[in-house]
Formats: C-alpha cells, sequence, structure tokens
C-alpha cells in the first residue's frame, strides 16, 4: 500500500538509475512492478505463457528506453501499466486476427468486441488495485462477501451514509474503465495517476 | 530456555493491531484528502437537480405518504437494466410502473429525496439495500434521467468487479526477465556475480511473504542450529525470522557504511544472535509484517551498493563479532542464510519452497566447502575433535590427506577438503575418505537442519575424518 502512494521521487530516481546503466535499479524496478504488469497481461491475454512473454517485453522496454519515461506525465506505475496494456492488446489483436484468417470463422466485429471487453477488464483490474483502500474494501464487502450497506458501514466502522458514499464512488471509478472508447491505442484511459 | 520461555509468552501479545490500525488511519486520511480537492467529479448532469428537490420531506417507511414526484409515463421503456441478480436470472424486463401500486409483490416504495436516492444508487447496483430503498430507487429512475444514466454506468461497473485471480509469480521468471534485458542492453554497472544469489534469494522469500495475511506473520517458526556438537533451537513467528534476517544483513550493511537497522537499541555483542535477540527484546510488540519493507528496502540497498564498490571491495572484511568474512563471500553467506530461513517460514506456514537455482546453489556449497577447513581446526581446538592417529601435518601450501565431498544433482560437484589444516591443501592423492550428499540435504546439514548422524550421506573410507567433517559441517550453522 505504502507502495502505491511512492513519492514521485522514488519514480524520478529510478528512471535515473535504469538511464545510467544500472542492473540492480532493473531489478527492484521488478520487484516493484512484475506482479502488477503480469497480472495485467493475464487478464488482457488470459494465458500464462503470453503474460510472461509480455513482462518479459515491458521491462525490456523499459530498461532499453528508460527516457521514454517522462515523470511530469505522471506515476511511473501508471505508465508501466499502460504500457503493459497496449503491449498485451497488441498481442491479443495479433494472435486473435492470426487465429481468425486460419480458421477463417467469425468475423473482424466479433474479434474487435473480444479485444474491447478485454481492454476494458484490465483497466477495471486496475483501477480496482489502485483505488483508495477505504473504496476497495467497502466494495469488497458488499460485491465479495454479500453485506447490505448497513453491514459494511458496521463492518467498516463509518456511517451508513459514508458506507453509501464509499459504494457509489468506488463503483463510479470504476465505471471510468469504460471511457476508453476509439481514443487512441498509445493511451488508454484508466492508468491516470489521480485513480 | 529461560530466554525461551520469555519470547512465548511475549508471543501473546498478538497487538499487531497497533500498526495496521495507523495505517489504516494514515490511509483514510489521505482519502479524505483526496476526496476534499477532488471535488467529486462524477456527480454529473444531475447535479443541478438537488434544488429541486431539496425541500421534499423525508418520508418515513410506511407513513403513507404518496410519492411526491410525478407518475413516470407508463409507455416509457426502462431506463435501465435490473438489479444484478434478476439480470442473472436472465433479463426479466423491469416492473411497470402499474406493478408498482401492488403491494403483495414488492414494499410500498420509500419517500426520499432525489439527494438521498443518488447517494444510495451505488449500494443500489451493488444489491446492498433494503428491499424498500430498493424500490424507492426504482422508481426514482423511471423520473430522474440523471440518476438513471448514473445507475447504468454503475451497474455496468459492477459488472467488472471479480474475484482477483491470486497469481503466483514464477520466481524464474525474474531470472529469465532480467537476464533478457541485460543481454539486450548491458549494464554499465552490473551486480557482481557473487551478489547475485544473494539479489535472486531476497527477491524469492519477498514473494513468498506477498500474500501473507497476519495469521501467517504470527506464525510460529523454530529457529535451528547446532552449537558444540548440540542441536539448539529458538522459538519466534515468521516476522521474527524476517527481523533476524534484517538484523544480520546489518551487519554487512555497516561494513558498506549503510545505516545500522537497529537505529538506537543496543546488543551486547556485535553477533548475530546477540543483535537479533536485542532487536526481539526491546520492540514493543512482537514484530508484525511491518519489518517486511525495512528487511527488503536493506536488501535492495546492499544489492545497489555493491554492485557500486563491488569491483574493489570484494576483499572487504565484514565483521560477524566472533569471525570475519570477506565481503563476497560474505554476501553468499546471507543468501544461504535468507534461502535456510525461507524454507523455515515455508515449513511454517505449509507453502511449497524450492531450492536456489543450481548455479547460486553450487556458490553456496563452495562457500560452506571452502569454510570446512578452519571449521575442522577450530573443532580440534576445542577438543570436540581429537587430532586423530592418522592426522598427519604437512608445510601450509602442500597437499594433505583429503575427504573428497561430492555433492549430487544440479548445482553439485566436487571437492577436497583438507582435513589436517586450514593451510594444507586439498589432494587426490591423499584422499582418505569420501562422503556424497544431495546439494539441498548438504545446506540442510550446514544450517544445522539436519543432524550430522542423520543427514542422508553415501560414505567410504575412514569414518573418523567423516564424522569430524560431517560435524563441522553442522558447526558452520547459528542462529
Amino acid at each position: 500500500m505504502a507502495k502505491k502512494d511512492a513519492p514521485p521521487r522514488w519514480d524520478r530516481r529510478m528512471q535515473q538509475r535504469l538511464a545510467r546503466g544500472e542492473a540492480a535499479a532493473l531489478g527492484e524496478l521488478y520487484d516493484r512492478f512484475a506482479s502488477l504488469v503480469h497480472g495485467l497481461a493475464h487478464t488482457v491475454l488470459g494465458d500464462e505463457r503470453a503474460a510472461d512473454g509480455i513482462t518479459r517485453d515491458v521491462f525490456a522496454h523499459v530498461w532499453e528506453h528508460p527516457d521514454a519515461y517522462d515523470p511530469k506525465q505522471g506515476p511511473l506505475r501508471s505508465w508501466v501499466a499502460t504500457l503493459t496494456h497496449r503491449l498485451a492488446v497488441q498481442r491479443l489483436r495479433a494472435t486473435e486476427t492470426a487465429a481468425l484468417a486460419q480458421a477463417g470463422r467469425g468475423t473482424t466485429e466479433e474479434l474487435e468486441r473480444r479485444v474491447r471487453h478485454a481492454s476494458v477488464a484490465a483497466r477495471a483490474d486496475y483501477i480496482v488495485q489502485s483505488m483508495p483502500v477505504p473504496l476497495r474494501a467497502a466494495l469488497e464487502l458488499a460485491y465479495f462477501q454479500r453485506r447490505d450497506y448497513r453491514q459494511t458501514a458496521v463492518d467498516l466502522g463509518v456511517t451508513e451514509d459514508e458506507a453509501r458514499r464509499r459504494l457509489r464512488l468506488g463503483l463510479q471509478l470504476l465505471s471510468t474503465a469504460h471511457d476508453a472508447g476509439a481514443a487512441a491505442p498509445g493511451a488508454p484511459p484508466g492508468y491516470g495517476g489521480a485513480v | 530456555m529461560n530466554e525461551a520461555g520469555r519470547l512465548e509468552a511475549y508471543d501473546e501479545h498478538e497487538t499487531d493491531g497497533e500498526k495496521d490500525y495507523e495505517e489504516r488511519q494514515h490511509e483514510e486520511k489521505e482519502y479524505e484528502e483526496k476526496e476534499h480537492d477532488g471535488q467529486e467529479p462524477y456527480d454529473g448532469p444531475g447535479e443541478g437537480k438537488d434544488d429541486k428537490t431539496a425541500d421534499d420531506g423525508p418520508g418515513g417507511p410506511g407513513d403513507g405518504t404518496p410519492p411526491t414526484t410525478p407518475s413516470p409515463d407508463p409507455d416509457r421503456p426502462p431506463l435501465i437494466p435490473l438489479p444484478r441478480a434478476s439480470v442473472e436470472d436472465g433479463g426479466r424486463p423491469l416492473p411497470t410502473p402499474a406493478d408498482l401500486g401492488d403491494p403483495a409483490p414488492r414494499p410500498a416504495p420509500l419517500v426520499l429525496e432525489h439527494r438521498v436516492l443518488k447517494a444510495l444508487l451505488g449500494a443500489w447496483a451493488l444489491a446492498a439495500c433494503s428491499p424498500e430503498e430498493t424500490a424507492a430507487v426504482e422508481e426514482h429512475l423511471g423520473d430522474c434521467g440523471a440518476c438513471a444514466d448514473e445507475a447504468l454506468r454503475l451497474r455496468e461497473a459492477v459488472g467488472l468487479l471479480h474475484q482477483p485471480e491470486s497469481l503466483d509469480l514464477d520466481p524464474a521468471l525474474r531470472t529469465r526477465v532480467l537476464e533478457g534485458c541485460l543481454e539486450r542492453r548491458p549494464p554499465r554497472i552490473p551486480v557482481p556475480g557473487w551478489a547475485a544469489p544473494y539479489d535472486a534469494e531476497t527477491a524469492r522469500l519477498d514473494a513468498l511473504l506477498q500474500d501473507f495475511g497476519d495469521a501467517e506473520w504470527h506464525a510460529p517458526v523454530r529457529l535451528k542450529w547446532f552449537e558444540a556438537d548440540k542441536e539448539t533451537s529458538r522459538r519466534t513467528t515468521v516476522a521474527g525470522v524476517i527481523a533476524h534476517l534484517l538484523m544480520v544483513d546489518g551487519l554487512v550493511g555497516i561494513g558498506l557504511g549503510l545505516d545500522d537497522p537497529m537505529g538506537d537499541v543496543t546488543a551486547d555483542r556485535p553477533t548475530p544472535a546477540a543483535r537479533t535477540e536485542a532487536y526481539w527484546r526491546t520492540s514493543h510488540f512482537p514484530p508484525t509484517r511491518s519489518v517486511r519493507a525495512p528487511w527488503r528496502e536493506q536488501s535492495h540497498d546492499l544489492v545497489r551498493t555493491v554492485s557500486f564498490t563491488g569491483g574493489t571491495a570484494g576483499r572487504l572484511a565484514i565483521s560477524y563479532g566472533d569471525f570475519e568474512l570477506p565481503l563476497h563471500d560474505a554476501m553468499l553467506d546471507r543468501a544461504f542464510e535468507c534461502w535456510v530461513h525461507a524454507e523455515d517460514i515455508a515449513e511454517a506456514v505449509d507453502y511449497p519452497y524450492t531450492p536456489p537455482s543450481p548455479h547460486h546453489l553450487h556458490d553456496m556449497i563452495d562457500l560452506a566447502a571452502r569454510m570446512l577447513p578452519t571449521a575442522l581446526a577450530v573443532r580440534r581446538r576445542t577438543g570436540l575433535a581429537s587430532p586423530g592417529p592418522g592426522r598427519h601435518l604437512v608445510p601450509a601450501g602442500s597437499p594433505g590427506r583429503s575427504l573428497r565431498l561430492e555433492i549430487e544433482g544440479l548445482g553439485g560437484g566436487e571437492w577436497l577438503i583438507p582435513l589436517d589444516s586450514p593451510a594444507a591443501l586439498g589432494s587426490a592423492d591423499f584422499e582418505v575418505a569420501h562422503v556424497a550428499l544431495d546439494g539441498a540435504e548438504f545446506g540442510r546439514l550446514a544450517a544445522g537442519h539436519v543432524s550430522p548422524t542423520e543427514a542422508a550421506a553415501g560414505q567410504v573410507g575412514d569414518r573418523e575424518a567423516i564424522r569430524d567433517v560431517l560435524f563441522a559441517a553442522a558447526s558452520l550453522s547459528r542462529m
């Protein structure tokens, strides 16, 4: 949790260390972001091996192009997530297109729908992981534990008003996963630092 | 005994809530701040309607007041999908307003203000309202386009929630990914080869700790080692083991000029055991998961620091209080200890854990093999081993009586251990005994986790020499 609120100083320093060619920095980068990267790639691709491949590509990209990250544009974490998303969706589209060409079944629309679906699902996972802990805790109680909002309030030790507010705000954040639309493939929203 | 008893009593203090509570308060505060300068950007176009309904008094449950909002157009199509449960049942249409008049299947709608209803939308979308509130919200959605839009959006968002899959990352992936990167762009500042096992083992242990809950952090662990040829043990918890690693790794940090993680705490002696005991004794509560971050930060700092100073400082002496090791051996020693204690932890919480990669395991065995001649000399000096009748001193640097240590399996190899003096050279010509063990078994022997008399070792030759070497291997262990 503390990791998620890491100051931008860590991001800047990490970038400098990577640029300087410090192998130890690459290890630290992996330790901090590997599960995020692998998880997102797995959500999009639904395959362990493919997610391993994306993980390799993401870290290779960051290691080879540390200057591609601009700390002014937001946290390193969001940037890494966006990069992962882009590479994973590219890979999904490529494999699905190849499968389509080979099998001759299905349509391009279906393909695009699948890609969009995977894309939204990955953004949603990221949003849930990155949202403020009190919001996530409220959603977990109400959705996974099937607690109503009054019980949720008791479990969290907050007022019923506050429980309602958290549930609504949490879902509002989550709903932005749908907002990618036809946006530029290079910058899928939902990985903003604000979330 | 006394010491162990004290720790056991002390372990009963499961007051880890303290830190967690603080963390939570801190998070809540941040969250509040975020909220306040974040001016709720999600209220959408419906916000202005608050005024319209602000004067409506809240209706109490069953007070019989009819809805003050105008009846919706009966011909209007439903604006929203049904609650999640119903949708899963197969998309029944939204009840028509006429149905709402029927008191039997649905409770009478409450009369609530727009503001209140809007605040309920999240709970409604999650099917976490009372039946009365659900009815009131759904009634309202027929009238209020803004709320209906938001309701649809939130209901769709609920569909995005799913149980997170807990994916354990394959620890070998780290090595593969990092190696792939370093081939593409060779590092200007590499991690020295002798620090690589420490880097890999700390990462493996950290991954094991990743999903631990309070139950795991407080699971009892018994640290075991050999002292004066006797099995010794000390009870602690998983968190206590990480605190132990933090304290002992700190010896390497001190040698490199890093801050001592002990802080203000003082130990009687600068040994691994004394430092650990002092830290355990002086922490107000039994160590909790909060030790993970400082331990991990220190391990990252060590790898980083030796990368910069490694080339010149590999021979720098690191003091363990009673003895010293050159930096590169100290880093191997810490890698070995990290693996051994990770196995202790994994066993305590019943998780699987594998031995280090063959290459790293080989380096760790090599360190132990190099330390054996000195350990044998110490045993002779302290009277634990009698200078056998076959002992034969040779000039320093000359081949002497030797034992062939054969380690089987990946990462294994053969070592000739000079038996009579650390100054002698191991020699196949003077081989008097041959011992064969599996690599992981040898690791457990050197860690004091199996007794020398029980270690699964194939043995040929001078029994006295074999016994001495196996006990010397066990004597390498410490807390």
